[in-house]
């Protein structure tokens, strides 16, 4: 006859490994097949850009008139631009600040949308209505125009081209913060809802300490995803920018100021290798980007099906 | 309804000031002018010939003054002058936007037809691989720089295979009349139409699948089935209805776009709309047009809103009965 | 004796998941008979639901599959029909009420649009017909101004009217098994005791069976004429249901009825089943209880017991009843 001792000691009670949001995430992300293959194309990229140039013979070449415009090669991957320099060089180069402008952007973007959003969705009443209220103005004004007339402006200042980058960076984060601002702020009144801060209210818990452990954490996956989303809208909204001569300026390279060669007639007909290679850097880094971003939605909201 | 509507139109009036002022602010703030455009580099222009110049055109004034005097305009009707072309911004916009709505009212059509049909089978058919090459080819249609497609488009199948006309609305020197002119004309709207339908399709499709896929997992969906109902009575009665709910306010949305032009691709294809004058005002620096066209499109976002808003009321029951 | 309208024999039904394989439903079988009321009970996850929706082959696919075994509905086999033929049998002859009544309507059709579509479809009504047809269910079904009721929306009803109207639409075209799955979980209490007299009075009128999927003993006691209980997706007793209460054999059950707390009784502490419900993947081949199992035995940690019938028409599968042991 069994005692409850006996039984206590038979117990085999299954732990389950206890699975954190992030570890679960984690490996959902894993299984994703298109997100992993962005992550990869994502990577070469940033190495490509990052390392590739310090791999280039050419690295340290002077402009040469003689190669110009040459087209594909033994010696020249990608051909010649119109100063003699080589194509798969400036490519890489131009990467760097392609990528740099769709961070920094986006941090910006990150940085005011996420602060802005949080106060509104936390203190509510006229402050939320405030901010809401200015989102609201940004919104209703279009993009495009105001950001190439923002481009215009900074070429008028005179701005020096090595410093038009953060004014581009700038100007893109400004223009585009009221999106991330108000996912944040509805994931925070939905939280506050929760009972969980009802507890917290309860307990007489101080508000940063509410906002910083407890309603910020909830609200991190949003913004991650929002965040790996921006990076590719940031990207090519510099290299529109850049195309009409308005984002970043020679000699600083970005794949969309590359692509501005075809506006010359001969150049897009006759020299596709100048403009056609830049247009597909883009479009890789966007879609990998894209990828991976859909896989982190995935994998961080579990509850919603693919 | 009825007061739903007035009292969001009046809530818009704030709204549509505070763009007014950030449009003004933007354009005023700005160094440059037509007149530092236009004869900066001429050598012909003194100093004083531009101090004169500018007090012609009323530059010289308080900024205040000047934005007072812009909304009284406004509210008469009257946008500015526009100083690139000579003419009232009202008559320049007339003449050009309907030409960029040619191009927007074939786009919508197309990318809603296509997202729809492709979005939603996609959903039905989740995990097979229809839906997975769908997937992918949503996502290399999302990612495509919009100048890339168009460029892409151009070389191969105007330049390279002369399957289209390289630019413009209409084949230059011809004048054709009556069908001929709408065939030539549609010749011309191919290729924009093409890309930007393109363009567009891929994050509309997603819309339709995502909405689709939500709503199929439902509970009434489930009692749907459970009742004995034909598949496609379910789909399309029970589940697809309540898809297109959130899909109708995207709809309205849309509003804006069909009269704000897209100006890289007609840039690219040299269509000659609205698009491509906002560029060319933003270039020369026309600040009338670009202020008066802006804040135009701006009111059209904020009355889009509103419309979205009763759109969905009228839809769901559940809102309607609020 | 009434004839056997259902009866499952040896269902299994598993879900493939990403972390492994959900043996829900693992070997079931019991019957139901004409006019009767079957409960069936277990904890959640014990796979109650999963054998209602194997019957009714709305499972979803992926990730799920009925493996195998055979569900005879008035002799014929339900798993072999074609869809369309099940089709036609779903909402007609075998209709199911879910335990969310309030996101079981579809919220953008009127509610006289959701009753009458089942009598159109199977019972070839026209609209008119249907209409007048839907505003006798609504009254049968105990709620007033039927003729407001049917132009009215979804959410314009309680959770509890809503039940109601789900109930209506199931008996429209006068089903001979309604399975009712938790039907009163998410109610309040006083409108859970007007919905099992609702159903109770419904089930004799029209001597109807009655699948009654629930946790909860009191409901057990106040409608079943026979209970199922289930654990880990299979059945591990079933007996009238005065046996159940009187006489509960498996330890389970026993644990259950101790469960329960009882008006009058004082008590320190209330009994709980120690242990948790197993993890449904990965399970072996011992019996699944055993390690809450105040009885367990060797044997129990090594072979299945299997559902044995013993003298009085109950059937119980535990190794205490199989001749070894006390």
């Amino acid at each position: 006859m069994s005692t409850t001792a006996n039984v206590t000691a038979n117990t085999k009670v299954k732990k389950m490994k206890s699975d954190s949001l992030w570890r679960s995430a984690f490996r959902r992300l894993r299984k994703n097949k298109m997100a992993m293959l962005g992550f990869f194309i994502l990577i070469f990229m940033f190495l490509f850009s990052f390392i590739g140039p310090y791999l280039s013979p050419y690295l340290d070449a002077k402009i040469s008139v003689r190669d110009a415009n040459k087209p594909p090669s033994a010696e020249h991957w990608l051909g010649t631009d119109k100063l003699g320099r080589d194509m798969l060089l400036r490519l890489m180069e131009a990467g760097r600040i392609s990528l740099l402008v769709g961070i920094v952007a986006t941090s910006i973007i990150v940085i005011i949308g996420g602060t802005i959003g949080a106060l509104a969705g936390f203190y509510g009443k006229w402050v939320d209505t405030l901010f809401m209220r200015f989102a609201d103005i940004m919104y209703a004004i279009p993009t495009l125009p105001i950001l190439i007339t923002l481009g215009a402006i900074f070429s008028d200042l005179k701005v020096p081209p090595d410093s038009r980058i953060y004014y581009v960076m700038f100007i893109i984060g400004i223009i585009s913060w009221m999106g991330l601002a108000r996912l944040v702020r509805s994931q925070i009144l939905s939280l506050k809802e929760q009972e969980f801060m009802l507890a917290n209210e309860v307990l007489g818990i101080r508000d940063r300490r509410k906002i910083f452990r407890h309603l910020l954490p909830n609200t991190i996956p949003i913004i991650i995803v929002s965040a790996t989303l921006w990076v590719a809208n940031a990207i090519l909204l510099e290299s529109a920018l850049s195309y009409l001569g308005l984002g970043v300026i020679p000699p600083t390279p970005s794949w969309g100021q590359m692509l501005s060669t075809a506006n010359n007639m001969i150049d897009f007909k006759m020299r596709p290798w100048l403009w056609i290679p830049p247009g597909v850097c883009i479009l890789l880094t966007v879609v990998s980007i894209n990828f991976i971003g859909d896989g982190l939605r995935d994998a961080l909201d579990p509850k919603q099906k693919r | 309804m009825k007061q739903f509507i007035i009292r969001r139109l009046l809530q818009s009036i704030p709204t549509i000031i505070g763009a007014s002022i950030v449009i003004f602010l933007v354009f005023s703030l700005a160094p440059g002018d037509y007149l530092t455009i236009k004869f900066g580099e001429d050598p012909n222009i003194t100093p004083e010939r531009m101090a004169e110049l500018r007090e012609l055109y009323g530059f010289n004034k308080p900024l205040y003054e000047q934005y007072i005097s812009w909304i009284g305009d406004i509210l008469k009707g009257d946008l500015g002058v526009s100083l690139v072309h000579q003419k009232p911004v009202t008559t320049v916009i007339n003449t050009f936007m309907w030409n960029s709505f040619i191009i927007a009212i074939c786009v919508l059509a197309l990318q809603w037809l296509i997202a729809a049909v492709v979005g939603i089978y996609a959903a039905i058919k989740q995990y097979s691989i229809y839906d997975s090459f769908v997937t992918l080819l949503v996502f290399i249609a999302m990612s495509f720089p919009s100048f890339f497609l168009g460029l892409l488009l151009l070389k191969w199948l105007a330049v390279d295979y002369r399957l289209f006309p390289v630019g413009g609305m209409v084949t230059t020197g011809v004048n054709y009349t009556g069908l001929d002119y709408i065939w030539d004309v549609a010749k011309h709207l191919a290729l924009p139409v093409i890309t930007l339908t393109l363009l567009g399709v891929g994050s509309l499709t997603r819309y339709f699948r995502t909405s689709m896929l939500e709503v199929i997992r439902q509970d009434y969906v489930r009692t749907a089935r459970a009742k004995g109902l034909k598949e496609r009575v379910v789909i399309f009665k029970h589940a697809l209805r309540n898809a297109l709910l959130p899909l109708i306010t995207l709809f309205a949305l849309e509003l804006p776009g069909l009269f704000s032009g897209a100006i890289i691709t007609e840039r690219i294809f040299n269509w000659p709309g609205i698009g491509r004058v906002t560029l060319e005002s933003i270039y020369l620096r026309d600040y009338p047009l670009i202020m008066g066209f802006t804040l135009f499109i701006g009111i059209l976002t904020v009355l889009a809103n509103i419309l979205a808003d009763v759109l969905y009321g009228v839809a769901d029951p559940r809102v309607r009965h609020k | 004796m009434a004839n056997t309208l259902l009866e499952f024999r040896n269902l299994k039904t598993y879900f493939y998941t990403e972390a492994g394989v959900v043996k829900a439903v693992n070997d079931v079988s019991f019957s139901i008979r004409e006019g009767e009321t079957v409960c069936v009970v277990g904890e959640s996850g014990c796979g109650k639901s999963i054998t209602a929706m194997s019957l009714m082959r709305l499972i979803p696919s992926p990730p799920g599959k009925i493996e195998g075994g055979e569900i005879l509905y008035q002799g014929k086999d339900l798993l072999k029909l074609k869809d369309g033929e099940m089709r036609m049998l779903r909402g007609n002859e075998i209709s199911m009420i879910f335990q969310e009544p309030m996101t079981s309507l579809n919220p953008v059709l009127k509610i006289g649009e959701q009753i009458m579509e089942p009598l159109i479809e199977h019972k070839f009504l026209s609209k008119r017909e249907a209409r007048q047809k839907a505003i006798e269910l609504i009254e049968q079904v105990g709620i007033p101004r039927a003729a407001e009721i049917v132009d009215a929306y979804p959410h314009e009803l309680s959770g509890g009217m809503r039940q109601r109207i789900m109930i209506a639409i199931a008996l429209s075209c006068d089903p001979k098994l309604l399975i009712a799955d938790e039907p009163t979980t998410a109610l309040d209490v006083t409108i859970q005791a007007q919905i099992l007299d609702l159903l109770r009075r419904l089930k004799q009128e029209r001597n109807m069976s009655l699948m009654l999927i629930t946790h909860d003993l009191g409901v057990v006691a106040e409608m079943a004429d026979y209970v199922v209980v289930m654990y880990a997706g299979k059945v591990i007793e079933q007996a009238p249901v005065k046996e159940i209460f009187k006489n509960p054999r498996h330890p389970y059950t026993k644990g259950l009825l101790k469960a329960k707390p009882i008006i009058g009784q004082r008590t320190t502490r209330l009994y709980n089943i120690p242990g948790m419900v197993p993890n449904p993947i990965g399970l072996g081949d011992n019996c699944h209880f055993s390690d809450r199992c105040e009885h367990c035995m060797e044997i129990c940690l090594t072979k299945q017991p299997q559902l044995k019938e013993d003298a009085n028409g109950s059937k119980v599968a535990c190794w205490l009843y199989e001749g070894e042991g006390a």
